[in-house]
């Protein structure tokens, strides 16, 4: 799925990589506990979350993450913001609850990882 | 090759950089993506423990022929029941940890998934070593 897609069906709001909405995520992965996201390798996947601390971005450059949406409207530090545009990971907003997000975008053809 | 990183703990704005420089060497190496993912995985899950349990330490990587090294100490309030803090699940992070979305009780269990070999050892009150080692062709020969 394109990350234009993405967007619009979470009716989100591009804090990041506006220019990079032809994107694809292969799958998605919804988390807060970042050791969950790192038990297994998220390669290509669409990260949901409702944490918007630097480890987030950490986390995702570890765990193969290519892009995030912050869920529940959360609205991200601007250091947060910097350290995702240096590493070129693309960050939706959306103000829908996590669950709501996922159920959205899982009936729209995107899976978790395995 | 060899390449020592510093961590401090309690930076939790840092937390990530050394794991982050590991995985930036490893790639521009030119390993797999497979042994980037575990070793890149197991330094992250390591230095963040140190950040959140230790006083400050270090993260040691070594690159040989064979095999990817992680050696990891700090010098913090060390582990009094190893067997137990390698259950998944189990954690002695503080409500602030959990705030930023660590101590489920996955990282030495990970860290334990992800390599091919990993040594723990510590006192209470005598810090923390860690060893983990990565095979570079998946098996050892």
């Amino acid at each position: 799925m394109k990350l234009s897609e993405v967007k619009e069906i979470l009716k989100a709001t591009v804090l990041v990589g506006d220019d990079r909405l032809v994107m694809q995520v292969n799958n998605a992965a919804a988390s807060d506990l970042m050791s969950d996201l790192l038990s297994n390798y998220q390669e290509g996947s669409l990260l949901l979350t409702g944490m918007t601390n630097v480890q987030v971005i950490h986390t995702s450059l570890i765990a193969g993450i290519t892009a995030i949406v912050f869920v529940r409207g959360k609205e991200p530090s601007s250091e947060v913001i910097a350290l995702a545009e240096e590493h070129g990971i693309p960050i939706l907003k959306s103000s829908f609850n996590m669950f709501s997000s996922c159920g959205m975008l899982f009936s729209s053809g995107l899976k978790n990882i395995r | 090759m060899k390449k020592e990183y510093e961590i401090k703990a309690r930076d939790f704005v840092r937390a990530g950089k050394a794991a982050i420089g590991v995985q930036n060497i490893l790639k521009s190496i030119g390993f797999e993506q497979d042994i980037i993912r575990r070793v890149s995985i197991c330094a992250y899950e390591s230095e963040m423990n140190v950040v959140m349990h230790g006083a400050d330490g270090s993260l040691l990587l070594g690159v040989e022929n064979k095999e990817i090294v992680l050696e990891v100490r700090d010098s913090g309030e060390g582990i009094e029941d190893i067997e137990l803090a390698l259950k998944e699940g189990y954690s002695t992070a503080s409500e602030e940890h959990r705030d930023m979305g660590f101590g489920a009780g996955m990282g030495l269990p990970n860290m334990k998934k992800h390599s091919n070999v990993f040594e723990i050892s510590s006192q209470k009150g005598n810090g923390t070593y860690l060893r983990m080692v990565f095979w570079v062709n998946g098996n050892r020969e």
